[in-house]
């Protein structure tokens, strides 16, 4: 009965996740709005946009290949196992123990390898550049990303996010040094990986500017909807990974069904917030120089390393 | 006076001065003199504004004119070229500007400039043949051309393997105007930028012709939408000139007033386009704000939100009444606040500052060689201001004070917008303070005299000049010249030494007009 529970629990997650991610997107845009005395759309105007976008035309290039088609399925895909992965509401669902910290980090970069490719497949310049960008930017991030979840891993002693969010349960108001370091270098890599300012604008309507954005401008229809989703999938599931490894208050550890309803509340309530800072962030700050992007990706490495260090500097 | 104050122009020919204020003197050369005179102007450190051609009676002997600028005024000389010439030199190797100016001539009167190399077309994008001049007499009557678009523009590409190329607009993501931009480039460093103008050319100068003056003014309020008030102002005045009236002193101030609102709400709509090209969302939607209360004050009180027919030949369309008097200083003193505050918070904003320093960078050795004037030009040391050089009313009293920069890079343009901001609203409040009484408008008469005028003012993006030539109450010609037309060719050079990404800050900092330019 457990394991069917257990099944019960993540299908919850996935489906809770899925549905709320263009929550996530509409909050963002409505407290951006506010910050900046405009009018918002509403909260629930991404979802009108993936309406909108699903019962629209899809174009494809006419010198495009498979890629081009295949790619938005596998980004999403991508999302949706990722999410299966990571304890968002409740700790050690069955999926769990597929994949640890590396594992979900090569996921991601499986996403990305596809849209880069199919970003190329069209042989536009904007695809090309925002493929070019996006490399060299990640290039710099994953390192980043890598070593604070790599902090994380050496306190838990494991590599699984489950042992991580267990431990870090069990253990709730001790600080550790080196996680905090870790948090900062995380902080930078969700910047960079989403596409936030001041690494990219996801609001841009400059061609010539764009990362993320340039690799899509190909994209119609139900293709296109399926890109904007799995964006806002990616976002949700940042915070929420920093969530696991840095905030793990509330995630279910028993299967039961309030704790399961109480942990999908205070998912919503973390990321209420996480949400703020993000759009103070994205009013105060300017986009940065293209060039100065990796050094802003460096600097979050930086920080996982002196996570690292200090670890073993301070053996906690 | 009755020629320009200098040796090597009064010699040139029969100098005629049809405005005072600014002096504008008129002559008719001789091929010979032609390019002697170009070189005079530039020996005396003066530029070449513009350049158009106009057809004879059924197209038996063309006019060449160009306007420039001397040490002493404006000169606009015409030279004449027979049908059978069909041609005359170039000016190009002086003034770069006047490249794309003899190209443009060619696609609408057919007169080829010798010697300018450049012999593609500039507005004439296949949409109408090859041999078919519009400006000229019965080219068009009644006739449609087919559109084939434009595919076999020949651009100027650097040829090596590893260099690509980015071709970006004419449509663009956003909600701009038209234009194409050709880039060649090494990973993200711009070996060459080329672009190509001209999608919107809509025949203005042929809609002009064979209008009364009154409905000429109100097409001249719309020729490029951000300037409305500088045309309607410089059309206007060269109507006036034409009809030797003088319109009311507070017509005058009433038109200046005009002038400055409209230099604030571009500059303020400027710094906050900069701020979105910058991913700067505060910086936008501050300056946003301003703005759209300018406008809103613009509708309510003035009647258009952009000043659009405000100005009529002969004076102004509206009054002010003390109480919206009251209204708009009150208004201007709240801005000036803001403003300054905002100006203050941002020059301490470093991520904003490492955006715009350095980029786009035009030395002023540079401007001068390009012939830069206008906003543009005073950021990178070029001190022209018609207002200040040669005031006209109600300039000469107000004490216009040039706002200069020798960086030359988007910051200093960025700067300058500030400044004359301030200074726009310190002209405004002066202007509306010392409001003279009386009427608001004088009569053209409708039986307006044969005969050839000028207007010119320091609009917002620099100056704006009308050429006007009435035949029988009739347009005969009339050229509507913006600065874009110099200021183009200056964006390809300044993004020389930066990188793609940064191409739209750069391009937003000079903000050019595609519908001036393309007619």
């Amino acid at each position: 009965m457990t394991s069917l529970i257990g099944w019960r629990d993540q299908c919850f997650q996935i489906l809770f996740v899925v549905a709320a991610a263009p929550l996530l997107a509409g909050w963002l845009q409505t407290v951006r709005a506010l910050l900046q005395n405009r009018r918002s759309a509403g909260i629930l105007q991404p979802y009108r946009d993936l309406f909108r976008l699903f019962h629209k035309e899809t174009l494809i290039p006419e010198q495009s290949s498979w890629l081009f088609q295949f790619s938005p399925y596998v980004m999403f895909g991508a999302k949706i196992m990722a999410v299966a992965i990571v304890p968002i509401i409740a700790n050690g669902l069955p999926l769990a123990s597929a994949a640890d910290v590396i594992a979900l980090v090569g996921l991601l970069a499986v996403a990305r390898i596809f849209q880069v490719l199919a970003a190329m497949d069209t042989g536009t310049a904007f695809g090309s550049y925002g493929a070019h960008r996006e490399m060299l930017i990640s290039a710099l991030a994953e390192p980043a990303l890598l070593a604070a979840l790599f902090t994380a891993s050496l306190l838990a002693r494991s590599t699984s996010l489950v042992q991580i969010v267990h431990l870090s349960q069990i253990q709730l108001f001790s600080i550790h040094p080196s996680m905090v370091f870790a948090a900062i270098a995380f902080g930078f890599v969700l910047l960079v990986e989403n596409a936030r300012i001041p690494v990219d604008n996801p609001a841009t309507h400059l061609e010539l500017t764009m990362i993320h954005e340039a690799m899509v401008l190909e994209y119609s229809g139900r293709h296109l909807a399926l890109l904007e989703w799995a964006a806002q999938l990616k976002l949700f599931l940042y915070m929420t990974i920093g969530f696991a490894l840095f905030l793990p208050w509330g995630i279910a550890a028993k299967p039961s069904l309030t704790s399961l309803v109480i942990a999908a509340g205070l998912v919503l309530v973390k990321l209420f917030f996480a949400v703020v800072v993000l759009a103070l962030i994205e009013t105060l700050l300017a986009k940065k120089r293209l060039f100065r992007v990796p050094e802003f990706a460096i600097t979050g490495f930086l920080f996982g390393v002196i996570g690292l260090l200090s670890h073993f500097m301070l053996g906690s | 006076m009755t020629a320009p104050d200098s040796e090597a122009l009064s010699s040139m020919g029969q100098w005629q001065q049809i405005l005072t204020a600014p002096p504008v003197w008129r002559v008719k050369v001789q091929a010979a003199s032609w390019t002697s005179a170009a070189l005079a102007l530039r020996d005396q450190g003066g530029r070449l504004l513009g350049l158009w051609g106009e057809a004879g009676h059924e197209n038996a002997f063309f006019y060449i004119h160009a306007l420039g600028l001397g040490s002493t005024g404006y000169v606009w000389i015409t030279l004449t070229v027979q049908s059978g010439e069909g041609q005359f030199p170039s000016l190009a190797d002086i003034f770069p500007a006047a490249s794309r100016m003899e190209r443009a001539l060619y696609d609408l009167t057919g007169i080829r400039a010798t010697g300018n190399a450049d012999t593609r077309p500039w507005l004439r994008h296949q949409c109408w043949p090859a041999g078919i001049f519009p400006l000229r007499e019965g080219q068009l009557d009644g006739r449609s051309f087919g559109v084939d678009g434009d595919a076999d523009y020949p651009f100027q590409l650097i040829d090596s393997v590893d260099v690509h190329q980015i071709p970006v607009g004419p449509v663009h993501a956003g909600t701009i105007e038209p234009g194409h931009f050709r880039f060649s480039c090494i990973g993200e460093q711009i070996l060459r930028l080329e672009e190509r103008l001209g999608y919107t050319h809509k025949g203005v100068e042929r809609l002009f012709q064979d209008r009364d003056v009154f409905a000429g003014a109100r097409l001249a309020g719309r020729i490029s939408g951000d300037t409305t008030v500088g045309y309607a102002w410089a059309y206007s005045m060269a109507v006036e000139s034409i009809a030797r009236c003088e319109i009311p002193p507070r017509a005058a101030a009433l038109r200046a007033v005009c002038l400055e609102r409209e230099r604030m709400a571009n500059h303020l709509g400027d710094l906050a386009a900069l701020g979105n090209d910058a991913g700067f969302a505060f910086c936008q939607s501050q300056f946003l704000f301003i703005r759209e209360s300018l406008l809103r004050e613009n509708q309510e009180i003035f009647g258009h939100r952009y000043l659009m027919d405000c100005i009529i030949p002969g004076g102004v369309a509206f009054d002010l009444n003390s109480a919206q008097i009251a209204a708009i200083q009150r208004n201007s003193e709240s801005w000036q606040r803001t403003v300054q505050r905002l100006d203050l918070l941002l020059q301490e904003h470093s991520g904003l500052r490492d955006r715009l320093v350095g980029t786009g960078k035009i030395v002023p050795p540079r401007a001068a060689a390009l012939g830069m004037a206008g906003l543009a030009g005073r950021a990178s040391g070029q001190a022209w201001d018609l207002r200040v050089q040669f005031p006209h009313t109600p300039y000469q009293n107000l004490d216009v004070s040039i706002q200069l920069s020798q960086e030359g890079d988007v910051a200093a343009r960025w700067q300058l917008r500030f400044r004359e901001f301030y200074e726009s609203l310190r002209l405004q409040t002066r202007l509306l303070m010392e409001l003279p009484e009386g009427a608001v408008s004088t009569t053209i008469p409708e039986s307006i005299p044969d005969g050839e005028g000028l207007g010119i003012v320091e609009a917002w993006r620099g100056e704006v000049f009308v050429a006007l030539s009435v035949e029988n109450a009739r347009i005969k010609r009339c050229h509507p010249h913006d600065p874009s037309w110099t200021l183009w060719p200056v964006l390809e050079e300044a993004v020389l030494n930066d990188i793609v990404a940064d191409f739209p800050l750069i391009n937003k900092s000079f903000n050019l007009s595609y519908s001036g330019h393309d007619l």
